[in-house]
């Protein structure tokens, strides 16, 4: 007799695969229907002004040019509203869809143009002429702050959170450590661009949307809600998504103007970015000054910490509304025990795409911050900085471990963690004494090579709920249906394992339907590394009914008791020996539906953490850095396939790197950008990656789902630019030479020039 | 825009006879066109290599060649790579190793290596990764890539 199978933990291969390397995927610029229009934005090429006029005779006049749009036709439609974080007094800020009176960014959207061919529509949205009259532009978000309109100022709203008496402890400093740092502007830039393709079938009073992504089912209520329809009279679809990473599938203006001139034209209306568009008008992100000060006792023990930081969020406030601070003021703290805590974040406009989230917001900055906080302290005690750690570290005796304040609707309770065990863990593995001491060789013979070292706690599986309904189909196979989406991450393979181990059949067989609105009625989508962890725990509850269900049906088949079934391998059979059987195909043959459903909720997220290790070599003459060794140690509690979870890891730890060395928006004095292009905007390829050694642990299950799941999208890129500056650092000798992220080869120059000043 | 032009693309063995402008690319003529939309287009300006396919023999970027330069020429997409239900021994190996997640850059990569490899069976590994350099991939870090890479072709050479 064969035994159940275990696809928990096992790294599988993914049943997302095969159509993806056959050409088989169906991403949004693959979706056309019958008769469609495209759509192509006439974007702002003023940072800030006045629209005097726009004028679009030139382009209504060629031949298949069949409207264009400005503010006036969409005037009767809402600003897009806030889907997590939404502050009342971030509302004046939102972006209108087409710019209504003023343009605060290069890119924003001023005009829609139509028209029946792709080329012919950017033919035409070139000849049509905006005269902006320009305004002074505010580019620096520490800056004093300028106007946005008549009424409001560029600081949008303060976020403050604090526990402890912050006054008192510094007062009570043996000694007071200062730093003043920046995070560049990076972003998630996926390689598939944005696109939607609205369709309204008049038939069935439907609008569709396809080319969704991330959240569809918000999406579906919200354009729904703006455009005067019921929920039901709009359905989004969500085909293959090209990288997601925080910034696509949020609803922007390009996704509410299909909608709309699918309504008023009746034509499909296909929009897809290029990529020129994508560099200056889908979310930035990570842009921020902490001005941060650390109050120490003589031992290197932290007493409090103090935060004034300033959060660049561009033109406007978008659907993330107060997200990206929020995160950076709550999870600043990490790993370490911080007596007394304030932060005080500026939410500031400034005349720059708006931003949004980018995988680990606000954890990428503030881990940057903190860990060069704990470096400095090092400095300046004269304490090693892995032992000031040590002694800072929260015990795992003190988990669960609140920090005393919320974020995004939750309180911030740490679930499990034993952080100095991974740190010592990561620390054997690397061989750190060794890699210190190698370094050190190597300096002394005039190479410029260091290590660094960097810890951090992520945040995972946010809920409130999240639905899953599983049927057998008439072929014996099994649909899950959910509410979740898949941005590339694994969730189809991730959810059939947990499925098909619970049910007893094979993951292959189970088809997992996802980012369909009108499959399910509601659904949170992906995002906050939370799909496993929530959907997880739903697909696991729901295939216990469906198997109790499934076995009672058989039981009247067999004549043998329930609970003297089982199912293997899509059978029902017999306990323990031989007998009748029956495979789940012959069950749905017989009457009755056999489906079940299921609902996890969930008020409190999970707190994965982890640890990197970088040794680097300079160049002294390009100002190039070329990593030698890198090292990660995560715990997700329980990974569900450690290949797909290396992978997640992987892909942060290249985009954290990024973020690191190579990727920034830069803007002119004048507000225009400057990395506009692949050119210009340096992603790292193959040559910049180093070979990465992961160490993935499982030392603390979530006690907040029965398998333990925490969510393993985020810890590959969070510590990185802080491991980074870290052995920059120590590669010059110089505590605290790093203070601006991303350390290209230009600002290391700059600090080598400042070296080697007397 | 100009008066279009016929072109025939042989794409996988398929003539494909069509109308373009002269200054359509062969990326969206492949796509558009002749409906074969596994080629991708990630920048349009020859960088992230998503549109890579085999022309002649060459791997090429689409987007950065007209559709009317590819008249009569042979091109190989991704839709050509496998043998029936068969994998390509570069698929199989991309599969095996998690050398893509989203999916979207994976055309490109295989086109890419699969040229290269046909052309250079025993290309060092250091010029392997300057070709493998040359796409990229924003969901990976490259290195499954780089290992599925390596796998298949020692694959190829054997086989």
């Amino acid at each position: 007799m064969t035994t159940k199978r275990k696809f928990v933990g096992r790294s599988v291969p993914r049943i997302e695969d095969r159509p993806l390397l056959t050409g088989q995927g169906r991403y949004a610029a693959d979706i056309s229907f019958p008769g469609q229009w495209h759509m192509r934005i006439v974007r702002s090429h003023g940072a800030h002004g006045i629209i005097r006029a726009i004028d679009a005779k030139a382009a209504l006049a060629l031949p298949g040019v069949h409207a264009v749009w400005t503010h006036n036709e969409v005037a009767h439609l809402p600003p897009i509203g806030f889907r997590l974080t939404g502050l009342v007094a971030l509302e004046p800020y939102r972006q209108t869809i087409l710019a209504q009176r003023y343009v605060r960014y290069v890119g924003e959207p001023v005009a829609a143009v139509f028209a029946a061919d792709a080329y012919l529509v950017e033919d035409a949205a070139e000849l049509v002429a905006l005269d902006i009259e320009p305004l002074p532009v505010v580019l620096d978000a520490a800056e004093r702050p300028g106007p946005f309109d008549a009424e409001r100022s560029t600081e949008a709203s303060i976020i403050e959170k604090s526990s402890g008496d912050i006054d008192a402890a510094f007062r009570a400093a043996h000694t007071v450590v200062e730093l003043d740092l920046a995070i560049g502007r990076h972003s998630g830039v996926p390689l598939e661009t944005r696109g939607a393709i609205a369709r309204y079938d008049e038939t069935k009073d439907v609008l569709e949307m396809h080319g969704a992504a991330k959240v569809p089912h918000w999406n579906r209520d919200r354009l729904a809600l703006m455009l005067g329809r019921e929920p039901g009279k709009v359905q989004l679809y969500e085909g293959h998504v090209g990288g997601g990473f925080g910034i696509r599938g949020e609803l922007y203006p390009e996704d509410v103007l299909v909608c709309a001139a699918a309504l008023a034209f009746k034509k499909p209306i296909k929009w897809i970015e290029d990529r020129r568009e994508h560099l200056i008008a889908a979310n930035h992100s990570r842009q921020q000054r902490h001005k941060v000060r650390a109050a120490i006792d003589a031992e290197g023990h932290i007493l409090g910490i103090d935060n004034e930081f300033f959060h660049d969020n561009g033109a406007y406030m978008r659907t993330h509304a107060a997200t990206v601070p929020d995160l950076a003021a709550a999870m600043l703290p990490g790993p370490y025990r911080v007596p007394a805590y304030r932060a005080r974040g500026h939410i500031r406009l400034t005349n720059k795409t708006p931003c949004g989230t980018y995988r680990s917001p606000g954890r990428y900055e503030t881990t940057f911050v903190r860990e060069r906080l704990i470096d400095a302290i090092a400095a300046k005690t004269g304490i090693d900085a892995i032992e000031i750690r040590r002694r800072n570290l929260i015990d795992k005796s003190a988990m669960p471990y609140s920090l005393g304040f919320g974020t995004l609707g939750t309180d911030i309770i740490y679930d499990s963690g034993d952080y100095a065990r991974l740190m010592e863990r990561l620390l054997t593995a690397a061989d750190w004494r060794a890699m210190r001491q190698e370094t050190a060789r190597r300096r002394a013979n005039g190479e410029t090579v260091g290590a660094g070292f960097a810890m951090f706690v992520e945040k995972s599986g946010l809920g409130p709920f999240d639905k899953v309904r599983i049927e057998v189909t008439a072929g014996g196979t099994i649909e899950l249906i959910t509410g979740v989406a898949s941005i590339g991450q694994g969730v189809e393979t991730v959810l059939a394992q947990i499925c098909g181990e619970t049910l007893g059949i094979d993951y292959t067989r189970v088809k997992v339907v996802h980012g369909q609105t009108d499959r399910i009625d509601r659904g949170m989508g992906a995002f906050a590394s939370r799909v496993t962890v929530m959907c997880g725990e739903a697909t696991r509850l729901a295939a216990v009914r469906l198997r109790d269900a499934i076995l009672s049906a058989a039981a009247q088949l067999l004549q043998t008791p329930a609970d003297r079934l089982d199912i293997i391998d899509g059978e029902a059979v017999r306990t323990g020996g031989p007998g009748p059987s029956i495979s789940l195909a012959e069950l749905a043959a017989a009457p009755g539906t056999l489906s079940a459903e299921a609902e996890f909720k969930s008020n409190h997220m999970v707190y994965p953490y982890g640890a990197h290790v970088a040794q680097l070599k300079l160049d002294r003459e390009t100002g190039a850095a070329v990593i030698e060794r890198y090292l990660v140690a995560y715990d997700v509690g329980r990974a569900v396939n450690p290949m797909l979870v290396e992978g997640q890891i992987l892909g942060g730890v290249a985009q954290g790197l990024g973020g690191a060395l190579l990727e920034e928006f830069a803007y002119a004095e004048s507000g225009d950008p400057l990395s506009v292009t692949f050119a210009d905007y340096l992603m790292p390829t193959a040559h910049e990656m180093p070979f990465v050694e992961i160490l993935l642990s499982e030392d603390a299950p979530s006690p907040l789902n029965p398998y333990g799941f925490k969510g393993a999208g985020e810890g590959g890129i969070t510590p990185v630019g802080a491991v980074i500056a870290s052995a920059i650092d120590d590669a010059l000798q110089c505590p605290g030479a790093v203070t601006q992220l991303p350390i290209t080869p230009q600002r290391l120059k700059a600090i080598l020039g400042n070296l080697a000043r007397p | 825009m100009s008066e279009s032009m016929p072109v025939t693309l042989n794409i996988n063995g398929r003539d494909y006879t069509i109308a373009v402008e002269a200054r359509r690319t062969l990326a969206d003529a492949i796509r558009e066109d002749c409906g074969q939309t596994g080629t991708h287009i990630g920048c349009e300006h020859g960088i992230c290599g998503a549109c890579t396919v085999i022309v002649d023999g060459e791997p090429v970027r689409s987007c950065l060649m007209f559709a009317v330069q590819a008249d009569g020429k042979k091109i190989r997409t991704v839709e050509g790579l496998a043998d029936g239900d068969k994998l390509h021994p570069m698929q199989q190996a991309f599969m095996d190793n998690h050398g893509l997640q989203c999916g979207f850059c994976t055309p490109g990569f295989l086109m890419l290596a699969v040229g290269v490899l046909e052309r250079e069976r025993d290309i060092s590994d250091e010029d392997l990764m300057d070709v493998l350099a040359s796409n990229l991939c924003r969901c990976t870090g490259y290195q499954n890539i780089v290992k599925a890479v390596r796998a298949a072709a020692k694959e190829m050479r054997s086989g």
